[in-house]
């Protein structure tokens, strides 16, 4: 399944809409009590009487010159559109951008474009300039999430160049979602600072992790990646203040031309010195941002290391640390890495391809992001649907 | 080709400047070829001697694949990256962390009466009718009072002898005594018999049941090997030992008994023999231990009858029978490699009480005798029936347990059994594997610290480390198996 997030193609179909951008949640009960009605936007199916209140309203079916304010047309975009869900409008550009979708396990949310590292395979590549109000945005729409909200993810940019609004942001979820696992994503180096670790940590969010990239045993390696010189030493640092003051981490290492040949140095490495780290992730590359225009130069086919893939593994789980594969398609992984491998991929970002429709492991693999399309591996191949009865064992179609 | 887009910088950019400094770290050689560095909290690189010449001399290059693991291991540091200092700091204190949750292990020795009359036995016995040679219910009360004023939170009390089961109801007494403190305390307790089993009963295994009791007992290898050094007056040692872990089995599951081996002259040539008995028996883990020199041992010279090369030579020849029979299917592990690998690859400290430093003494292991006195090792309490006291540290009558951890005899035998200080250990690459035995130094040289270069302490731990080292570098199929040990 893939999934559009962002449109520009709604249909104003009221003469009068509100000038500025503005925030909403959508809807589908036109009888909801009209106290309660200021922050939702009213999402209807056929051509019916539009009752009055709502902070706007979409529809899916073509009517003639709306009497309410702010009334679009969507037509049959956005399909997945349910209660709950949190929405921006942009009348003057005609945009739709979902931002927080009720149902779904995990929402990613983009706080800042800035970032002190310059990753050579970065996926979103960062963008100086100031965007605070992306983090006001999300102080405005916390209130507004569902206390059933599994999972939020945290994303940049580096969410630690917030300083304290990171803080304030954490409290906020602590405050409003209590029962929600929260997940950042940062290189780690703002927590170098202790204070800042410690500011963090005396939130006391009751479910939050960290995730910190760390490409290597060695600054060479890692300071290369992140194309910063001192910041190994700083994300070193930085993860031992959060663990110092039981902010839980869990590391993410992308594996890539540059990366791979240190990935068992790099898990030895792990095992003796940062083994009370929560959670360990080895990760395929997402082909997207830098990494797309870097491609020759960091493209590297997991068929051919699995060996070093295998060791890793093989040296963090005897030492007893959570270790999970992600981004790798079962297919070319060794089978003994198979128990390791998540179906991490984002709902909105996967897709399988032709061969995987008669693939026995497709409910297991996560299959590929959108954007693998690129460049993937020589190894995608369905696994048989056995055939005979007896054991059930997944054979490879060669 | 291949090129990063111009907005990136190349490798090379990032590769370290200036020359490289070194932290501290020992070598010791390994074999005629080549040699072995350690740094202080245990990683080790084996590496030729002109590689470790150029490592000293600032020569080595950096890029090359041996200069990364020495950097990545923390043995040097370059350019501006300061950060190995902090986690080489982080590592020490997790390595030596356990010192502060001092004292784990608590023997009580409830009685020294015994219905063996081994040759080389570890404790003198005693007639058995004697009940002057029980511990009594006050000392054992005093005692575990003791036990809890020990800040680990992990506590094993461990009943021996003599035979602990001809007074097994100072052990009841004592294993319902100290739960019912232990609801206040919380401490992860556990209880082990350790005991030769001919007065197994029923009764004593129903008590078990309700407890976390387990059991600890000697099996010397096969039936003549083992009856042969232990004289049971009527009947076999040995059949009493084999059918009493079967019935502990049964009654309290597989994991409930353990068994110990000691090492004769008799078992040098038998090794193989002595692993296949605990196979045989189902065991999944064996001892293999050196004969210790003290108690009846030494008064009899056996220690002195064979050399520590021939036990180095039976060691090796069983841990290369225990490994093939891993590779042919069925686990079984070496507790002694399985320790000194710990000590090598885990990051955390072992607690294994001999092999600590500062010594195990009063703070991994204390024993209180029957007669209520207080010693810092088992065996340094054998040394005391063979009248040097020591390591007598006290009386259960005379001393809290604040006297006893503070006095200046305790305290001045941990300060002598710091490796890190003492002649030869000092400049050891196996240093940060290996621990100190004050009491074997006493024993047999006279002095707790000893010399090193007489030692068989010393030789024997060389001897066994060199070996493992080799086995990890050169033979993978090995190098597995001791990996699923640690
Ligand atoms: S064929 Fe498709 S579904 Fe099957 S393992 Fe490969 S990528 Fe996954
Ligand atoms: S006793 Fe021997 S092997 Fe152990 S540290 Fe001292 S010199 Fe080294």
């Amino acid at each position: 399944m893939l999934i559009k997030l962002h449109g520009r193609s709604l249909r104003a179909l009221s003469p009068e809409r509100s000038p500025e951008p503005f925030l909403g949640r959508v809807c589908t009960n036109p009888a909801l009590p009209a106290a309660a009605r200021s922050r939702e936007i009213l999402l209807v199916e056929g051509p019916c009487e539009l009752p009055g209140g709502f902070r706007a309203y979409l529809t899916r079916s073509e009517t003639g010159v709306a009497r309410q304010p702010n009334v679009f047309f969507i037509g049959a975009e956005f399909p997945f559109l349910g209660d709950g869900d949190i929405i921006r409008i942009h009348p003057e550009r005609s945009g739709l951008t979902v931002l927080y979708r009720r149902s779904s396990a995990f929402n990613s949310m983009l706080v800042t474009e800035r970032c002190d590292n310059y990753c050579v395979m970065c996926s979103q590549p960062p963008k100086e300039r100031d965007d605070g109000w992306l983090v006001d945005e999300l102080f405005e729409i916390i209130p507004m999430m569902s206390p059933e909200t599994p999972e939020i993810g945290i994303t940049g940019g580096e969410p630690g160049l917030l300083g304290s609004r990171l803080v304030d942001l954490v409290d906020r979820f602590r405050r409003f979602l209590p029962r929600t696992a929260l997940h950042i994503l940062s290189n780690g180096r703002a927590f170098a600072d202790e204070k800042f670790a410690l500011a963090l940590a005396k939130v006391g969010h009751p479910d939050l992790m960290l995730g910190i990239p760390l490409y290597g045993d060695l600054p060479e390696v890692h300071d290369f990646v992140v194309q910063a010189r001192g910041a190994f030493d700083q994300t070193i640092r930085g993860i031992l203040n959060l663990k110092r003051h039981r902010v839980r981490v869990e590391l993410r290492f992308v594996v890539q031309r540059d990366t791979v040949e240190r990935l068992p140095a790099f898990a030895r490495f792990v095992a003796r010195n940062l083994l009370f780290v929560d959670h360990v992730a080895l990760m395929g590359l997402e082909l997207m941002g830098f990494a797309r225009s870097n491609l020759d130069a960091i493209w590297i086919d997991p068929l051919d290391y699995q060996r070093e893939l295998a060791e890793a593994v093989e040296i963090l789980d005897r030492a007893r640390m959570h270790v999970s594969i992600y981004n790798h398609q079962l297919c070319v992984l060794d089978p003994v890495l198979h128990r390791f491998a998540r179906a991490s991929i984002s709902d909105w970002k996967n897709l399988y391809l032709e061969e995987c429709a008669r693939c026995e492991a497709r409910a297991r693999c996560g299959g590929f992001f959108a954007s693998s399309v690129v460049r993937r591996s020589r190894g995608i191949a369905p696994f048989a649907i056995a055939e005979q009865s007896g054991p059930m064992v997944a054979q490879r179609e060669d | 080709m291949n090129q990063l887009a111009d907005t990136f910088r190349d490798r090379s950019a990032f590769a370290p400047s200036g020359p490289y400094r070194l932290l501290p770290a020992r070598f010791s050689r390994l074999d005629d070829r080549r040699y072995v560095i350690t740094n202080d909290v245990g990683e080790y690189v084996v590496l030729e001697r002109p590689a470790l010449q150029a490592l000293l001399r600032h020569e080595l290059q950096p890029g090359t694949p041996l200069y990364a693991d020495l950097k990545s291991r923390h043995f040097l540091f370059d350019g501006e990256s300061r950060v190995a200092l902090d986690l080489l700091a982080l590592k020490y204190r997790s390595r030596a962390d356990r010192i502060a949750d001092f004292t784990a292990l608590h023997m009580f020795v409830v009685t020294l009466r015994c219905d063996h009359t081994c040759s080389y036995c570890q404790v003198s016995r005693q007639m058995e009718e004697k009940s002057r040679f029980d511990m009594s219910q006050a000392h054992a009360d005093r005692a575990v009072e003791f036990v809890f004023r020990s800040p680990s939170p992990a506590i094993k009390i461990e009943f021996q002898g003599g035979e602990p089961l001809l007074n097994f109801d100072l052990i009841r007494h004592v294993v319902l005594r100290a739960e019912s403190l232990n609801r206040e305390h919380g401490r992860d307790l556990v209880f082990v018999i350790a005991s030769n089993l001919t007065r197994l009963n029923d009764e004593i295994l129903d008590f078990c049941k309700g407890h976390r009791i387990y059991f600890s007992t000697s099996l010397d290898g096969p039936a003549d090997l083992h009856d042969e050094r232990r004289a049971l007056p009527r009947g076999s040692s040995y059949r009493a030992a084999v059918d009493g872990i079967q019935r502990i089995r049964e009654a309290l599951g597989p994991d409930a008994v353990a068994a110990l081996m000691t090492t004769s002259p008799g078992s040098l040539p038998r090794v193989r023999e002595i692993v296949d008995e605990y196979v045989k028996q189902g065991f999944h883990s064996i001892f293999l231990r050196s004969l210790s020199p003290y108690g009846f041992a030494v008064r009899t010279s056996l220690v002195r009858r064979y050399d520590v090369d021939d036990w180095v030579k039976f060691y090796v020849e069983g841990l290369r029978h225990i490994i093939d029979l891993n590779l042919s299917g069925y686990p079984m592990r070496e507790e002694f490699a399985a320790i000194l690998l710990q000590k090598m690859f885990a990051p955390v400290g072992n607690g294994y009480v001999d092999l600590q430093s500062p010594a195990g003494l009063g703070i991994a292991g204390i024993i209180y005798n029957y007669d209520g006195a207080i010693y810092a090792s088992d065996e340094g309490r054998m040394l005391a029936e063979m009248g040097d006291h020591t390591f007598r540290l006290g009386h259960l009558d005379e001393d809290s347990f604040e006297e006893v951890m503070t006095s200046d005899t305790l305290v001045d035998l941990l300060k002598d059994s710091m490796l890190e200080g003492l002649p030869m250990c000092s400049d050891c690459a196996f240093m940060p594997y290996c621990g100190s035995d004050p009491v074997f130094h006493k024993a047999t040289q006279g002095d707790v610290i000893g010399h090193k270069a007489f030692s068989s302490f010393c030789k024997k731990q060389m001897a066994v480390l060199r070996h493992l080292i080799a086995l990890m570098e050169d033979d993978a199929s090995a190098r597995r198996v001791l990996q699923s040990w640690i």
